[in-house]
């Protein structure tokens, strides 16, 4: 017989403070509305359509979040989401992100459609099928697909329980699988990539969800703050604590592509479309850190002596890997991804700290990232040899020469990769090391050592690019250089200029970060 | 009275740096313009006359540590200020930046023979350059010198990597991670030692982080940190490597402004940080330290005198110098100190009179081989004559600045360590070997390949085959404007094409104001002694150290 007085009698509906979930409902209506609109528009109108449809969206729900999100400091639907300084301010920069980045995926070239992704993702490569759905076909799924990939990243780090954290992290990922597979060139690279990240995406979250059903077990919810109260307070259940905490961990350390859990980041970035891979680097790695803070700093800090030395190790595999490997790339996505495992490393230096610097430091340095990088696969997305993406080191050289602006741009961007000062790099470098020198004791110190001696090695990777593009003379002929629309230029440069900003007058942000850090529990 | 503390409240250090970055940006935008390379010979002279002024301003015997100071919020949020100010080193320092630029400027009037966009970019480059100097002289907050420190590696990798000699990459990449992995190490030092300070929105101020009571161990960290920083920089054995690679492969005005200003912020930087912040630990490193400046003398002198290529040699003599300028200042006597601030003024000079004239023999030659030449002295005279001057300030002849600086440094060794003293003299031979050798091999001798005959009464000059083809000298030229439009008077056959000129006008005005300042150093050092000897007792009372008895009183300009 099961105990009736377990279930109440009366199912009361939790309260809903519409103001603070304001933010992602509008996302996730534009996102709906889009579906729509791909269903009753006629084909030339839609691209047109929806791009004003997600831009008004992520507009307003960036206003809301610029004009409402000081004052938003609440836990709603029965705690499921929590509204707090850590939550606006990681939905403020994915959705600023996610529009730069949106802005730069539809680019059309003067074409009829969005250019980087294929009309027609389920025909077969070379096909007659293709053929046609080249003539005929649309790209306007992408809208859709980019807002829903948007709303769950704005979920993610505002969950307050481990269900919320999955479904927010299943909502994020599926529209990124397909979106992977959608590449218009190299559709065989892209669709391998998809099917990687969709097999090793799904492994990750299965380690998620039963993580999730473990700390269920040991404090009987899944919410952040009853897991943090029962810590102290539960004895016996020790091993079901620690095997739930790792995986949590694993699930979340694969979505910021850290060593070990890497292994699929040069291949996707690579396969995918540029600009998706832009939008993945910046906006996942935001939304994924995220939630790592409010699961490391909410949920099981109390426990943190079992399983901080796990997370030691891994930021400092991260960071090592990532730069090591970053120095035989050839191809400049791939080298990009390495690049954004050993920043993953950087980041989880600052995260250590546990501490309201670690915080502030860890928010800064996605945002200083995300502007960075998505500006700098937007550059790779204009550099073309006969149609297709010169993705291979030695098509770039000698682009100085012929495109000074882009190949300066790109020089800034690197340059803030290396985390020269007075660029952003510099700013979010010093921000993490000095967070984990100031309150991780001797790890914290001995991470920083690895951080800066890494940084070293990735500094000759990018310089390497500098060499390239500047010094050296031009081999290929057949590269050139297309030119963005007006949109795509704005985008791009709104990014090199928040790179250049964020490193010369970061006061600013950092007293927002530092405003924000403080988590609801 | 009022109007004095006007003058005082001024930005004039602002003003000094922003000048240069203007004339930078301004350069950029001019794209093409053939006007682009007097444009920043004017910004240049601006900033030298506004650090003049500025100078002037200056009150030597003031009781704060830095003059003409201004402070604003940077970061907050990590305890960073705007802080600029100078002491008597800084001063010195800047304005020797401020003196080397133009010069350099001029003397790289003809690097880019294609002109147009590359050209206004390579001197765009140099003011940019010319900004972060002045900074990193003038910050009075660690971390904003940490900015300067590590941002100016930017301009010079250009400078190396875009405009340099034939393995120009490797030697800027080398320059360049040998620069950052130091720099980067000194970064933990630097946020470590913020937390060991008071903290809060003005914690990275020097004036904040000077006597802090750090624990032995800690302090014993950061030291290193720093220092390692500066070592590389300044360069020393072991970590000099990158030093004639980089300095081979640059143009000349490029090897001076790196070897005679960028690597004097590493010495600088180990009076200002190591010995100011960290003063037991670098009371404690301090054997290490003078062994390692014992070993950069000797050998830097040893290794040039092999040299086969001109500014390879010179790059190994600054590495000679250098480990005398490290030995002064750890020696930590008054006299020492005030000796090595000096030499870091008096190196500028010189070094800068050595690279610039083995660039004009280049011009000349194509070569920088030693071997290529030979005597030149009969065909260039005037260059010859200033060539002589400025090996002589190399090997420091009295009457000429470097001597006195030498001077003080060995003598204010001696007070500690005589026995340190005595085996630095052995670089004062090496010296002399590598400096009269390198002279012998390019200026004495046989007329260089050629002879010259008079037919009727006007000079032909002759190829050394013999053969016919008789060049006629026209006498209605003036040979020194003549020069500018040779680029190199041997041709690709090794033949020579035309005449070698001697120095023209523009040469003259370059080598002109630095044998003027080698005379002034030299006879009369008081000028700069007076302003450096305050800055030197302050941090040596910051580092609690006494000269050992009896003092010796000649550090007042008497030293001639």
């Amino acid at each position: 017989m099961i105990p009736a007085a377990a279930v109440p009698a009366v199912y009361t509906p939790p309260a809903i403070d519409y103001v603070a979930i304001a933010p992602m409902l509008i996302v996730f209506t534009g996102a709906v509305v889009c579906v729509l609109v791909e269903a009753f528009a006629p084909r030339r109108l839609r691209h047109t359509i929806e791009f004003a449809i997600s831009m008004v969206s992520l507009v307003a729900a960036l206003g809301v979040l610029l004009v409402m999100g000081p004052s938003i400091r609440t836990m709603t639907l029965g705690g499921a989401v929590v509204m707090d300084g850590p939550a606006v301010i990681m939905q403020t920069i994915i959705v600023l992100l996610g529009g730069l980045s949106l802005v730069i995926m539809v680019e059309r070239f003067r074409g009829r459609v969005a250019d980087a992704f294929t009309p027609s993702g389920a025909s077969i490569p070379g096909s007659s099928d293709e053929a046609v759905a080249e003539r005929l076909g649309t790209t306007t799924e992408v809208f859709p697909l980019a807002l829903f990939a948007i709303g769950g990243m704005m979920i993610f780090p505002a969950s307050g329980d481990l269900l919320t954290m999955f479904v927010a992290l299943e909502v994020l990922s599926m529209p990124l699988y397909v979106l992977t597979a959608l590449a218009r060139r190299r559709r065989l690279l892209s669709q391998e990539a998809a099917l990687k990240y969709f097999l090793l995406g799904s492994f990750s979250s299965a380690f998620f969800l039963f993580g999730a059903a473990l700390l269920y077990g040991f404090a009987g919810s899944v919410n952040l703050g009853t897991i943090a109260a029962a810590l102290p307070v539960v004895n016996g259940k020790e091993g079901l604590l620690a095997a739930g905490t790792f995986m949590l961990l694993v699930g979340l350390l694969f979505k910021v592509g850290a060593v070990p859990f890497h292994s699929w980041t040069p291949d996707v970035y690579q396969g995918a479309p540029t600009p998706v891979t832009g939008f993945m680097a910046a906006c996942t790695k935001a939304a994924a850190f995220g939630a790592l803070l409010r699961l490391a700093y909410v949920g099981i800090a109390g426990a943190r002596w079992d399983w901080e030395v796990i997370v030691w190790v891994i930021a400092a595999l991260t960071m090592i890997v990532g730069s090591f490997l970053s120095v035989t790339q050839t191809d400049i996505k791939r080298l990009l991804a390495y690049s954004s495992v050993a920043h993953a490393g950087f980041i989880l230096v600052g995260l250590i700290a546990f501490d309201r610097s670690g915080v502030s430091a860890v928010t800064f340095y996605v945002a200083a990232y995300g502007f960075a990088t998505i500006a700098a696969f937007g550059l790779v997305m204009l550099v073309r040899s006969g149609g297709s993406e010169a993705t291979h080191l030695g098509q770039w050289a000698g682009l100085g020469k012929q495109s000074p602006v882009v190949a300066g741009a790109m020089a800034v961007l690197l340059l803030a990769f290396a985390g020269i000062p007075l660029t952003s790099g510099f700013t979010a470098k010093f921000a993490v090391f000095a967070a984990a020198v100031g309150h991780a004791g001797a790890a914290g110190a001995v991470l920083a050592v690895i951080g800066v001696l890494c940084s070293a090695i990735t500094a000759f990777v990018y310089f390497r690019i500098v060499v390239l593009m500047f010094f050296s003379e031009r081999t290929d002929d057949s590269v050139g250089v297309l030119n963005p629309s007006v949109g795509t230029s704005a985008a791009i440069g709104l990014g090199v200029l928040a790179t250049v900003l964020l490193g010369v007058v970061p006061a600013p942000l950092l007293a927002m970060a530092a405003d924000s850090a403080q988590f609801l529990r | 009275m009022s109007q004095t503390s006007l003058m005082a409240a001024f930005p004039w250090l602002t003003t000094i740096g922003l000048i240069p970055l203007v004339g930078a940006v301004a350069l950029v935008l001019m794209g093409r313009s053939p006007a682009g390379r007097t444009v920043a010979l004017g910004f240049s002279v601006a900033t030298l006359l506004a650090s003049i002024a500025a100078a002037l301003q200056f009150q030597p015997g003031a009781s704060a540590q830095f003059q003409l100071a201004e402070q604003h919020d940077w970061i907050p949020q990590f305890g960073v200020s705007y802080a600029l100010g100078v002491d008597g080193m800084a001063l010195a320092m800047i304005l020797m930046s401020t003196i080397l630029v133009p010069v350099c400027l001029l003397a790289a009037w003809n690097d880019i023979p294609e002109g147009g966009r590359r050209q206004n970019t390579y001197f765009a480059w140099m003011l940019l350059l010319e900004t972060m100097m002045i900074g990193v002289f003038a910050a009075t907050d660690v971390f904003l010198f940490y900015v300067f420190f590590e941002a100016m590696l930017v301009p010079v990798y250009f400078l190396i990597g875009s405009y340099g000699g034939v393995r120009r990459h490797a030697a800027a990449m080398k320059f360049l991670l040998f620069s950052l992995a130091g720099g980067l190490v000194m970064l933990v030092a630097v946020i470590a030692l913020y937390f060991q300070g008071p903290g809060g929105n003005t914690g990275f101020l020097v004036d904040n982080l000077t006597g802090l009571s750090i624990d032995p161990m800690t302090q014993k960290w950061l030291f290193a940190g720093f220092f390692i920083a500066f070592a590389i920089k300044a360069p020393m054995w072991p970590v000099h490597t990158w030093l004639p690679d980089a300095a081979e492969q640059s143009r000349p005005a490029t090897a001076v402004l790196l070897v005679g200003v960028l690597d004097k912020v590493g010495t600088y930087g180990m009076i200002r940080f190591c010995l100011q912040l960290f003063p037991d630990a670098s009371q404690w490193a301090t054997p290490v330290v003078i062994v390692l400046a014992l070993i950069s003398i000797v050998y830097g002198g040893l290794v040039a005198i092999g040299q086969q290529d001109m500014m390879r040699l010179i790059a190994y003599t600054s590495i000679s110098h250098f480990g005398f300028i490290v030995l002064g200042i750890f020696a930590l006597t008054h006299i020492s100190n005030a000796g090595s601030v000096l030499y870091m003024l008096n190196h500028g000079f010189s070094t800068a009179a050595l690279f610039l004239l083995a660039g004009m023999l280049i011009q000349r030659r194509g070569s920088a081989q030693i071997s290529a030449y030979g005597g030149w002295q009969r065909v260039a005279p005037v260059l010859a004559g200033c060539f002589l001057v400025a090996s002589l300030s190399g090997l420091a002849l009295p009457g000429l600045g470097s001597f006195v600086s030498e001077f003080l440094v060995m003598m204010g060794t001696f007070q500690r360590y005589p026995w340190v003293a005595a085996i630095s003299s052995t670089g004062i031979l090496l010296a002399a070997l590598y400096m009269l050798l390198l002279y012998q091999r390019i200026f004495t001798g046989p007329r260089p390949g050629t002879q010259v005959v008079t037919v009727n009464g006007a000079p032909k000059i002759l190829d050394s085959e013999g053969d016919s083809d008789l060049e006629y000298a026209d006498p209605a030229i003036d040979p020194l404007s003549r020069a500018d439009d040779i680029e190199s008077a041997w041709g690709e056959d090794g033949r020579r094409r035309g005449p070698i000129a001697d120095l023209t006008g523009r040469e003259r005005w370059v080598v002109a104001p630095l044998i003027v300042l080698f005379l002034v150093l030299g006879f009369y050092p008081k000028v700069a002694l007076d302003v450096i000897n305050p800055a030197v007792s302050q941090t040596l009372q910051h580092v609690g150290v006494t000269d050992p008895a009896p003092a010796v009183g000649a550090v007042n300009g008497s030293a001639k």
